[in-house]
Formats: C-alpha cells, structure tokens, sequence
C-alpha cells in the first residue's frame, strides 16, 4: 500500500466530485462557482498526473488489479486535456441553451473518473465499474437538455443500447473468468490456450461490447442518432473523450488477455475496421445535420484506427493512438467552428447555414477549412499523417487489402469534406453570425487549427510520446 | 437422477441470455419490457459467474456478482428517470414511436 500515490488523480477527482455535490446543495446559484471549480480540479488532476505516474514504467496496485505503466499515463492526460478544452468552450453554449445547472460539470467529472479507471483496469471488475461509471454518466449528460424531446429520446436510444452492450461484454467476461479462472489480465493471459472453442465465444461479445462504445461498424447504430439530438457541447465530449478510453481498453484487452489468440481476433478487427471506413465513408454522403455527419465521419475515423489495432505489432498500436489524437485535435477545432455558429440566441447545425460563411467570417471559414482538409487527408495536413502512419503499420505486415479499401474510403469521404467547404465558400451568403464569442473558444479553435496546419513541421513530437508504448 | 453440473447452469444461463437479447429487438410495444430484457441479461451473466465461481472454487466470480447487481440497480434507475423525461416530453413509450431522429 506504499504506492498509493499512483492513484492520486483518481482520488483527488473522486473526492473533489463529492465535494461539488454538498456544494451545489448547499449554495444556491453555484452553478458558475462549480463550474469554475470543475475547470481547476481538471487542471491539478492533470498536473498530479503528469507529476505522479509519467515517469513510471510500469506498477500495479490493489493485488494486480490496476496497472499504471506509460500508457495509461498518456492516455490519461490525453483525456484530461481533451475533457477540459471542451468544457471550457461549452461554456457559452450552455448558457445560451439554458442548461447551464451545476449537475453538468459534476457529471462531465464523474464519467472522467470513470475513464481514468478503465483506463488503467488491469482486472474484469475493475473495468466493468470505471465501464458503468462512465456509461451511467453519459446516459444523463445525453438527456441533459430534459425538455427538449430530441434530447430525452437520444438520452433514451443511448441508454437502451448501452446497456446492452454492457450486457453482451459482461457475458464475455463471465466465459473468459469460467475459462481461464481469473479476473486478472495477466492471469487470463497465462491461462488462456487457443482450444476452447467457448472462449472464442466470450472473445467474441467482449469485443462486440467495446465496438458498441466505441461505434465500429455493425455496432454503430445509435451513435448518428444520439449526437444529433444530444446538446452540441456534450456531442463534443461524446465524439472525443470515451473514444480514448474505449481505445485503451481495446489495446489492453487484445495486447493484454488475449495476445495469445490472435489469430482469433484478429480477422473481427479486420472487418470490423473495413466495414466502419466503408460505411462511414459512405453513409455520410447524404447527410444534411452537421452533427449527424460528424457521427459518420467518426465512424469512418474509428475504422482507421482499428485497422491500426488489427496489425498486432507496437508500430500498429502507436499509429492508433497518433491517429486518435489527431482526430481530437481536429475534431476540437471543427465544433469549436460549429459552436460559434450562433444568431439571436439560436444555435444553427445544418450544413446550409454553412452557406457562404467566408463572405461575413473569413478567419472562422479559413480555419473550418484547413479542419476539413485535414479530416479528408490532404497533404501537408495532420490528418494525411495521421492515415500515413496506419498505412504504413498496415503495410508492413502485408495487409494490402485493408490499405486498399482504406485509401479508397478516403477517396469518397473526400467528397463530402469537400461539399461542405464548396457551400462555406461558394454558395449564397446568408445573414451574418454572432461574434462576440468567449476568449476560451476563439482560443482553442485557433490553438487547434494552428496544430493541425503546423504539424508536418514537427512530426517526431508526437512520435516521441508514443514511441515508449511498448504492449507487447 | 442425473447429476447437476456445471454444464446444466451454463445452459440455464445461455436460454435466459438468449431470453433477453430476443426480448430487446423483437419487442416492439412498450420500453419497460426492454428494461426487463436488459436486467435478464445481467441475471443470466451472474447465474454463470456464481456457477463458475463455485465449480472452480474461486471466490471472484461471487464478488464481480455483487458488483454487477449494485451496478444493475443504478442503471435500473437511471433507465427508467430518462424514460419519465422522455414520456413527459413525448407523452408515450411506444417503442415504434421512438423515431423523432433518424436520417
């Protein structure tokens, strides 16, 4: 029990968490105050967790159950950063659409919380709870806007779908724990023997489960629905932050357990990955709501990153995590565009109020438009280095097929990325926008756009940071 | 008399799995029916960890089943606040009326 200073974020987070709640009871119209508290326990969880566990190897606390090692620690801060910038810039957005109440922060932390703890879970319990923790969370943030019946039924269809997911993974669990004897990640990995023909069966809905939260084709059905009706500001946290946890998670479970039954698992990541690029390349042709389409352009994105995964070598499991984070990077600056989409009170999310926004906001379309390349994979932005790095992990263990139908489905997504940009700067120019928007979000879209155009300065950064990741 | 084993227990918990998956897409008239179906999934998951547990003599299983029962209340509990928010805007739970958002 020396070591319990490895689990200082969790902690501070948790308690921090409780804190807030007697707070907001106790003192009326805290809901600013809470808010600006939340955005602080972000910032030192951040900075506990950059100081206590970056430096370390790899630990395990709480008999094996938990495991701190530099992933987890990257991941973390991954998500700690992502977690703040999006609540920073929802700010307005909240105010605005009159949900600004001090539950929201409290639950924003609280499914962080439970991210750190998949994040680090070394053990099916502890998994399943950080899993719920997060999931319980999301459910009420997606229905946050209560009286709006958009909001409720996204709210709904997440719930329903969620858990079963939750359900299909836990009856994995069970057969992986009947099998192998133990809940413990090392143990099921010493244990497990490719024979069983059952286990493949708990493999399986394991891996169903985390394609369901992660929204991997066939699985994605409720992701397109509950981002357009959630609130904007919580589509952003859906579209970025479980996303590394589920990654994570990913990585852990197929590099972890059932590294000795690759050649099991090995085929559904395949298809999995070439149906997600395939459908999200397509699917997304047709849409008009601009959150919607967003749903099937990070379906396609998921794709790549698991054929990054399906690779079964570090090289593949650095260029997902790259690819991951370049996707948030981006992902940032476009709704940080979208959130500045506001006339009289009255968030617009149609790609035809896109229509001729470089004539009133020349900086705003600049920015959505070096976004958009990027997102579609045009040199010399973030994006194309993001798929260069999977091709080539790709490609160096002769998987031709999946490179293939991965540059073909960037092809097509190129098309509708390059629609959206013909309506921004040639179509009819409609009434000028608000623009009197917060610092924090002309901040971050600025921040985020600069990232991204100037990443092929300093591409060996990032490199850096993921070349210590060593899984297997 | 043939002895109960490990296999009868998995069997049991295999048919109310199955039980509750069928239940979730082929109901098509009222959403509480898919909170039972969700919550005979989860009990089908404890019937086989409880019987793993006690077949391999491992106290683990009974533990991660009490864990998932606490978890099933509170997503019992959530599930049905969002479907009171959602009859009060909606003013059914139909579940083929569920279709405001699609495309």
């Amino acid at each position: 029990m020396n070591n319990l200073n490895l689990v200082l974020p969790e902690i501070f987070i948790s308690i921090s968490i409780m804190f807030l709640l007697v707070l907001g009871v106790f003192k009326k119209d805290s809901s600013k105050l809470i808010f600006n508290i939340s955005l602080i326990v972000l910032f030192i969880t951040l900075i506990i967790t950059f100081n206590e566990t970056f430096a370390i190897n790899r630990k395990t606390l709480f008999n094996d159950s938990v495991v701190i090692d530099y992933m987890s620690s990257l991941m973390k801060i991954i998500t700690l950063i992502a977690t703040f910038l999006v609540l920073v810039i929802s700010s307005s957005y909240l105010k605005t659409t009159k949900i600004f109440k001090i539950e929201y922060p409290i639950l924003i932390l609280s499914s962080v919380l439970g991210m750190l703890i998949m994040i680090s879970s070394n053990d099916l319990i502890v998994f399943y709870m950080g899993l719920e923790l997060q999931s319980l969370a999301l459910y009420v943030l997606a229905t946050f806007n209560r009286d709006k019946l958009k909001s409720s039924e996204a709210g709904l269809k997440y719930f329903v779908l969620s858990a079963l997911s939750s359900g299909l993974l836990l009856y994995g669990c069970s057969l992986v724990y009947g099998f192998s004897g133990s809940t413990n990640f090392d143990i099921i990995s010493n244990q497990l023997n490719s024979n069983e023909y059952v286990l493949t069966f708990g493999i399986v809905f394991i891996l169903v489960g985390l394609a369901f939260k992660i929204s991997a084709v066939p699985f994605h059905m409720w992701a397109p629905d509950v981002y357009e009706g959630s609130p904007t500001s919580v589509t952003l946290f859906f579209t970025m932050v479980p996303k590394i946890a589920a990654l994570t998670v990913f990585i852990r479970f197929l590099y972890v357990p059932f590294l000795n039954l690759i050649d099991q698992w090995q085929m559904i990541i395949i298809f999995l990955s070439l149906a997600s690029m395939i459908f999200g390349a397509i699917a997304a042709i047709g849409q008009t709501n601009i959150k919607r389409l967003i749903a099937y352009s990070s379906i396609g994105h998921v794709g790549y990153t698991l054929a990054g995964l399906a690779t079964g070598t570090n090289e593949g499991i650095q260029s997902s995590i790259i690819y991951i984070t370049i996707y948030i990077v981006m992902n940032l600056a476009l709704f940080s565009g979208l959130l500045m989409l506001r006339r009289n009170n009255q968030y617009h999310e149609d790609i035809e109020d896109l229509s001729g926004l470089s004539k009133n906001h020349p900086l705003l379309s600049i920015s959505l438009l070096i976004v958009l390349f990027s997102l579609a994979g045009i040199p010399p932005l973030a994006g194309f280095f993001a798929k260069f790095y999977i091709f080539k992990a790709v490609l160096e263990e002769s998987m031709y097929f999946l490179a293939i139908v991965g540059l073909l489905s960037t092809v097509i997504s190129a098309f509708y990325y390059l629609r959206i940009i013909k309506i921004i700067y040639f179509d009819n120019q409609k009434d000028q926008y608000d623009n009197d928007h917060s610092l924090w979000l002309k901040f971050t879209i600025t921040l985020s756009t600069i990232l991204v155009l100037i990443y092929f300065i300093f591409p060996s950064q990032l490199i850096d940071l993921v070349s210590r990741i060593n899984i297997i | 008399m043939t002895e109960i084993g490990l296999g009868h227990y998995l069997t049991l918990g295999a048919v109310i799995f199955s039980i509750g998956t069928i239940g979730i897409f082929l109901n098509r008239k009222n959403i509480i029916v898919i909170l039972m179906s969700i919550e005979l999934i989860l009990l089908a998951v404890n019937i086989n960890l409880v019987s793993f547990s006690i077949f391999l003599g491992d106290i683990a299983g009974q533990v991660f089943t009490l864990f998932i029962l606490t978890v099933a209340a509170a997503e019992a509990a959530i599930g049905l606040a969002i479907i009171v928010v959602y009859y009060r805007n909606s003013g059914t739970i139909r579940v083929e009326e569920i279709d405001k958002l699609k495309g």
